[in-house]
């Protein structure tokens, strides 16, 4: 095997970029992707609903999550618990996710057993059983998942912080796993009322990455799919975030051995000209050792452990563009503020080495053929896209118009985004154990 | 040591990194990558074996579907061969690799593989420590270059020797605000007493505090000897091609005396231990668990089948059921059993809201006992077995993944018909056997409990 495969790869093929989708629209509206990746003989099943923590109100912050919950307690064909059984005993893995502007369902399993997974989020798409009891269980279970997420993390916390401040108005103002009030006020018939307007074909993306033959499956999912009606167009009005004019600063205080400091700055999404420059000012900023973040506050200044830059490039609605420093124990925080806004300053005054802007490009085109490495992220990157309105099309145009990004065009959306008036400061400043000791916490040993 | 923080929640996100990183989670240990379907799918996985005139093992699998390479080294040498009082030496060496060669420096090396957008990665683990290259195939011998240069001609500077040591002391600090690690750090000091297995990777602040750079070298001579490097090549390169950068990029290397060996396997605790640690938190982390079996041991299928059945199986298993679906106490909790080079430890981990901290350590006892006293059912048999067989695939289905896993399987010794023969081993595991191996290596009196939160709240019985 190992010879007659040596002997084909003297034959140099040109590098294999993006491998297109077979892209189809059902009678009743549903969009499916399919992706023929022959590698190995598994294949991923994501099933993607535009509906998120953006599409909540106050007051119930936290429900598209918790009915995300709510789908794997069954339907009147598949009782609770079975979905994930039969899924586990076909050797599959099953789980879900959701973010502020999706919520996204998948199994991952061997290619032959593909039609399976396909039939289970069909029945579910349409068929989910809410019931009081369960949810009251669940509820508590999603309790637990905050607490283990936001409550008793400094990281989360403060991250959760930095969006309830930069966002007054539009709902990224709350978290995507909700407040515990929200979460004690849900009803059941708040989440049948999302659950009916929001899960439906019209508002769905079905991607299939793996290894399959995109014209055996079709007719399969045509017949599992097309039966469902289609469900009202749910309305995407929601509320607008006015400019902000002034720096917002946020300082949460809890028991913590380091503290941490964020900046965020309110930018456009992937629907701007200027997201171009700002991805590869991300990247710039925070891709490898070689970084600019990294070089300065870990290697050159030595006072933060971790650093790093996060544009939310897909979003749906304009989001942040944020920095972060984990701060070495023994560091001012005050001082790795001052470190961080130097390089932002910088950033408005000097260009980008012609150096630093080549690598970042390489490391954007880079990362999309490792992300093709990965049949799930590879159906992760194209259910995002079609979740947040981009449409799929636009990952060529993306590395088009990345590769045309110059210096300058970094550095103008630096001075216009990047600005004093603008920004978000989030400081978590770290308590004392209520313990003597900060360092060695009081244990208790032996038999109590 | 870069981290993102994103926004996304999940219902179970140790299942989502799973899906992510497989065979990174656990130490990188083959508990976690151990099955092959039995219906046929099993990806034919048949890696090339050359041995190089220097010792240096290499194992090739072509895979030519995209233009990536995987260039994974495997040395063997861990945490396990700290010195006590030195604790975190493996882990300092391996983190100073990547800080300076005799000619290049820590900012070359990140520039140039940054410069491709590839990545290059150092990790040590308790039996091993991995070097990894990852790059596009037109920059395959840039990957080699580099691989090769931080394995072979590490220059081990003051200055990063200083700066790396502080790095790694502060994030043992920092880690003191991830309760989970605060409760895996006390547990493995509890079931680890006098091996090295109890101390974390990274060592501990008064030990690596003693670690001074004539160690680093000293223990790099030692241990780094290409008779002593597995090297995993997966990707788009054939074997012909590998085995020339080999000979140009390693074939210098010079071998050395193997190095002895001298921990023996790690004791059982003989007594319930209990150890709990007081921070201001709203959930009690709760780890509960015992010495464990090594890769090795001949019982390692039924354990892994009875411990799918137990906790480790998601949202089917016993643990899941009984504790997050039916009383809603935690939204993860999750058994492991890690078997090592050594025998390892198997534990239960779950976080809930310090109110229910004692009906939750009950809720798990009451498991590990059930499983003990009376037979699985046959569904949970057959599914159990069913879902072991047939997830294989997916553990093998990226180019890093599959990397690993190669590795691995030289590394422990288990042969290459492993990737065939795996599916017998899991089918032939009865109902009796899970009962067998629950009673032989689950033990509801002697284990150690760590719980971590407000203990003065939590009013703890156990």
């Amino acid at each position: 095997m190992c010879l007659l495969a040596a002997l084909l790869a003297f034959v140099e093929a040109a590098p294999s970029m993006a491998i297109e989708p077979h892209e189809h629209v059902l009678s009743n509206g549903m969009k499916v992707l399919l992706v023929e990746i022959p590698k190995a003989p598994v294949a991923t099943v994501q099933v993607w609903y535009r509906v998120g923590s953006r599409n909540e109100v106050m007051g119930r912050a936290g429900l598209s999550h918790m009915l995300e919950h709510m789908m794997f307690k069954g339907t009147a064909k598949h009782p609770k618990g079975s979905f994930s059984r039969i899924i586990r005993k076909n050797g599959g893995i099953d789980n879900a996710f959701t973010g502020q502007d999706f919520t996204a369902y998948f199994e991952n399993l061997a290619a032959d057993r593909v039609e399976l997974a396909l039939e289970l989020e069909a029945d579910r798409m349409q068929g989910l059983v809410l019931d009081n009891n369960e949810f009251q269980t669940e509820r508590e279970v999603v309790k637990e998942e905050r607490r283990l997420r936001s409550e008793d993390d400094p990281q989360g916390a403060l991250v959760e912080a930095l969006f309830a401040q930069a966002f007054l108005s539009h709902p990224y103002h709350w978290p995507v796993i909700g407040w515990f009030a929200d979460l004690d006020a849900m009803s059941l018939d708040d989440l049948q009322r999302h659950y009916d307007t929001f899960y439906s074909p019209n508002n769905a993306t079905l991607i299939v990455v793996g290894d399959i033959k995109a014209d055996a499956l079709l007719p399969t999912i045509k017949d599992l799919f097309e039966p469902i009606p289609k469900g009202p167009s749910p309305s995407h009005t929601l509320s607008a975030e006015p400019e902000q004019r002034g720096e917002r600063r946020i300082v949460l205080k809890r028991e913590a051995q380091v503290s941490s400091v964020m900046i965020g700055f309110r930018v456009p999404n992937y629907s701007s000209d200027d997201a171009y420059a700002l991805a590869l000012l991300e990247s710039a900023l925070s891709d490898g050792k070689s970084s600019r973040l990294y070089q300065s506050l870990v290697y050159d200044q030595k006072n933060s452990l971790s650093v790093g830059a996060e544009y939310g490039l897909l979003q749906t609605d304009p989001g942040l563009f944020f920095f972060y420093s984990l701060v070495s124990p023994g560091a001012k925080v005050e001082t790795v503020e001052d470190a961080m806004q130097r390089e932002i300053a910088k950033l408005h005054t000097e260009l980008l080495s012609d150096l630093e802007l080549q690598r970042a490009k390489n490391q954007v085109e880079a990362s999309r053929v490792f992300e093709q490495d990965s049949n799930f992220r590879h159906a992760m990157l194209l259910g995002q896209l079609e979740s947040i309105g981009a449409g799929w099309h636009r990952i060529d145009q993306f590395l088009e118009r990345i590769r045309a990004v110059t210096a300058k065009d970094i550095q103008r959306v630096a001075k216009r985004y990047l600005t004093h008036d603008n920004r978000t400061v989030a400081i978590l400043v770290p308590l004392p154990s209520k313990q003597q000791n900060a360092s060695s916490p009081l244990t208790y040993q032996g038999k109590p | 040591m870069q981290h993102r923080i994103t926004r996304t929640t999940h219902r179970h996100s140790r299942q989502l990194s799973f899906c992510a990183s497989a065979v990174l989670i656990a130490g990188g240990l083959l508990t976690t990558l151990a099955c092959l379907t039995g219906s046929g799918l099993a990806a034919d996985i048949s890696p090339a074996k050359i041995t190089t005139a220097n010792g240096m093992t290499v194992l090739v699998v072509e895979q030519h579907f995209l233009p990536i390479v995987e260039i994974h080294a495997l040395i063997k040498a861990g945490s396990a061969q700290d010195p006590p009082d030195k604790a975190g030496l493996a882990n300092l060496t391996a983190s100073l690799l990547e800080e300076g060669t005799a000619t290049r420096s820590s900012k070359q090396l990140a520039e140039q593989i940054d410069f491709v957008g590839g990545s290059l990665a150092v990790t040590a683990h308790e039996d091993f420590t991995t070097a990894a290259a990852r790059v596009l195939k037109k920059d395959v011998d840039l990957g080699f270059t580099l691989l090769a240069d931080i394995l072979l001609h590490p220059a081990f500077p003051s200055q990063e020797f200083d700066r790396v040591r502080s790095q790694i002391l502060g994030e043992i600090i920092s880690d003191n605000d991830d309760p989970g690690h605060v409760a895996m750090k006390a547990f493995n000091h509890l079931v680890f007493h006098n091996h090295p297995y109890r101390w974390s990777v990274n060592g501990m602040e008064e030990t690596l505090s003693k670690v001074t750079l004539a160690d680093v070298q000293h223990f790099y001579a030692k241990e780094y000897l290409p008779n002593q490097v597995i090297l995993a090549i997966v990707g788009d390169i054939t074997v012909e091609q590998a085995a020339a950068l080999v000979q140009a990029h390693f074939g210098t290397w010079k071998k050395g005396p193997t190095p002895a060996r001298t921990a023996k396997k790690p004791g059982a605790i003989g007594k319930k231990a209990v150890q709990f640690i007081e921070k201001d938190l709203t959930q009690s982390t709760i780890v509960l668990g015992h010495g464990g079996i090594s890769r090795t041991n001949q019982d390692f299928y039924a354990v892994t089948v009875m411990n799918h059945i137990l906790g480790a199986g998601g949202f089917s298993s016993r643990l899941m059921d009984s504790i997050r679906d039916k009383q809603g106490l935690a939204y993860g909790i999750m058994s492991h059993y890690e078997a090592r080079a050594m025998p390892g430890s198997f534990w239960v981990n779950l976080q809930t809201k310090t109110e229910t901290t004692n009906q939750a350590i009950s809720g798990v006892l009451a498991e590990i006992k059930a499983i003990r006293e009376a037979p699985v059912t046959d569904q949970e048999l057959a599914e159990a077995k069913s879902f072991l067989m047939g997830s294989f695939p997916l553990r093998l289905d990226s180019t890093a993944k599959l990397a690993q896993v190669v590795a691995q399987v030289e590394f422990f010794g288990l042969g290459f018909e492993y990737f065939a023969q795996y599916p017998a081993w899991i089918e032939r595991v009865t109902k009796e056997d899970v009962q067998r191996v629950a009673k032989q290596y689950l033990n509801p009196q002697h284990y150690a409990l760590v719980v971590v939160g407000n203990i003065s709240k939590a009013k703890i019985r156990h």
